[in-house]
């Protein structure tokens, strides 16, 4: 693969932006999602109110496709109900494992929809997958 | 001996293409790539020797067995240890450490005594102590770097009258330098402790000599050195082994059994349950030959003159840092380094596209990643294989990964 086809702009951009990247004054469940044979770390916080995902953020250190997969995560998340959002999180996943491949039913996904490539290789998909399993863990408590 | 130069030529995986660009392996400190001669080897035991040794009176078990035995008795000349007792055939390093850890470590320490290791150290030379030590309720203490990647000054008295156990790396996977062998091995048998080696770093690339290091354990990886991946080299001293029991339990390391009870096999035979994995004893033999027939002084000369070549160029690149001892001379064919603001595995993935395989993430050292405040890096490793050119092109895609990342420079 072209590796400006694997690192978009679109992915640049969200590695770079910081606008996800911080701690949340307050929240109410925090997840911590590790790659051990890779060392990305991430802490996932959101704060639920009446079924509403009202906030999310995320910290922690990993490469580009793994940031890049949490801050997007995170914009379509955000307003979501917690049905909602585990949802998406499924759709994501699905479309990483190349169960859901039809353009206009990923496009919920958003920006997310530019880590479709992830799916090509074996050794990245773990790092584009990391923040959507955390948040599965944290919507189920 | 051979010209190391065109010791590339006997390597089939270097003549593989990886998107569209010519392979080039700088991966050699995770596993080593397998010359012909040493695949012909394993392929012809396999179809025409293949038994299972010590097994049987008939010719193929005893062919087997022959083959078997004739690695052991290589590897003793391999590493100048004394002679077959002190070699016990395993699957890895990892395995041999176990062995160490359950078999001695956990016989033989208690609350109170200490085990002392660096901060550098594989998970394989440290977690087995984290678990000697919670279960013994001895003490893992450890011995700490300045910048540079050599012990501070000082550390070394940490080995004290209270110390069992001392452990560390020949040489480190990430550092690529080599510890102070013969001083903290000195220190440690002057106060009665134990001394393993940690070689699987060491063995592939220098000459190894157990009588002349005098640690009590040593262990090795045959897949580090161009044999298969799944047999590794425990050694230990005769009368250290001979105190121990056994580590796995099974068919061929028993002496007499009955329905209770049972009487245990000799050395080496002792630490070898079940059938062993004769066909990469086959390999490790094959790949001994193979280094000698260049000379591991050469190989270890030749990999300076790699080093001392990409190092200088490596640290000529902007945002690039080098983990540890930037003198050449101190490096054996692995380089750990980072790249500002961008994350190891983005620049393996980048060095890929371009068919460059290196290694990125902690190696399996997160306390040293942790002690540097270095998470994770990348890290090239050499071997004879390498060429100049594979630097070359190596150090080019290098220089444009924060481009491809969208940093200006």
């Amino acid at each position: 693969m072209e590796m400006d086809q694997l690192y978009t702009e679109l992915i640049l951009e969200h590695n770079q932006d910081k606008r996800n990247k911080r701690e949340l004054a307050k929240f109410t469940t925090s997840e911590h999602g590790h790659n051990p044979s890779c060392g990305d770390d991430l802490t996932l916080q959101i704060d639920v109110e009446d079924g509403i995902v009202k906030d999310a953020a995320y910290t922690g250190s990993g490469c580009a496709i793994s940031q890049a997969s949490a801050s997007m995560m995170i914009d379509i998340v955000k307003g979501k109900s917690v049905e909602e959002a585990l949802r998406l999180v499924e759709l994501f996943l699905g479309m990483i494992k190349k169960d859901v491949t039809d353009e206009a039913e990923l496009e919920e996904l958003e920006d997310a929809m530019a880590l479709q490539n992830i799916s090509n290789m074996p050794a990245r998909v773990k790092c584009a997958v990391l923040a959507w399993h955390t948040l599965k863990e944290a919507l189920k408590k | 001996m051979r010209p190391i130069s065109e010791a590339y030529k006997d390597f089939p995986i270097l003549k593989r293409e990886h998107n569209g660009h010519r392979l080039i392996y700088l991966d050699s400190g995770a596993t080593a790539q397998i010359p012909q001669m040493v695949a012909d080897r394993v392929v012809n035991h396999m179809l025409y020797h293949n038994g299972n040794p010590h097994r049987g009176s008939h010719i193929l078990a005893i062919e087997a067995s022959e083959a078997y035995e004739n690695a052991r008795e290589r590897v003793v000349e391999f590493i100048n240890a004394r002679e077959r007792e002190e070699i016990i055939f395993t699957r890895n390093s990892t395995e041999s450490m176990n062995l160490i850890a359950y078999s001695y470590g956990l016989n033989n320490l208690q609350a109170g005594d200490k085990i002392v290791i660096t901060v550098a150290e594989h998970h394989a030379n440290l977690v087995t102590w984290q678990f000697v030590a919670n279960k013994t309720g001895a003490t893992l203490e450890y011995m700490y770097l300045d910048e540079s990647g050599h012990l501070k000054d000082g550390e070394i008295n940490k080995i004290d009258e209270y110390t069992k156990i001392v452990a560390f790396a020949h040489v480190s996977n990430v550092l690529g330098m080599e510890f102070p062998v013969k001083e903290l091995t000195d220190k440690a048998h002057s106060v009665g402790a134990v001394v393993v080696l940690d070689g699987a770093q060491s063995t592939p690339h220098m000459k190894v000599d157990m009588q002349e290091l005098d640690c009590d354990f040593f262990v090795f990886s045959g897949h580090k050195m161009c044999a298969s991946q799944g047999i590794g080299v425990l050694y230990g001293k005769r009368a250290l082994l001979e105190a121990m029991p056994p580590f796995l339990l099974g068919g061929d390391m028993i002496e007499y059994v009955k329905e209770q009870t049972t009487t245990f096999n000799e050395l080496p035979y002792k630490f070898e349950a079940g059938t062993p994995n004769a066909d990469g004893a086959v390999a490790l033999h094959a790949a001994m030959d193979y280094l000698d027939s260049f000379g591991m002084d050469a190989i270890e000369a030749y990999e300076e003159e790699l080093v001392a070549y990409v190092l200088p160029k490596l640290m000529d690149i902007p945002h690039v840092h080098v983990i540890g001892s930037t003198n050449a001379k101190e490096k054996h064919g692995v380089i750990a380094f980072t790249v500002d603001d961008v994350h190891p595995h983005d620049v393996a993935t980048i060095l890929d596209s371009k068919g460059i395989c290196v290694r990125s993430g902690h190696h399996c050292a997160q306390p040293l990643g942790a002690f540097y405040k270095v998470a994770a890096s990348t890290r090239l490793s050499m071997y004879l294989y390498t060429r100049k050119e594979d630097l070359d092109a190596f150090l080019d895609v290098l220089k444009t990964v924060r481009t491809v990342m969208g940093f200006e420079d």
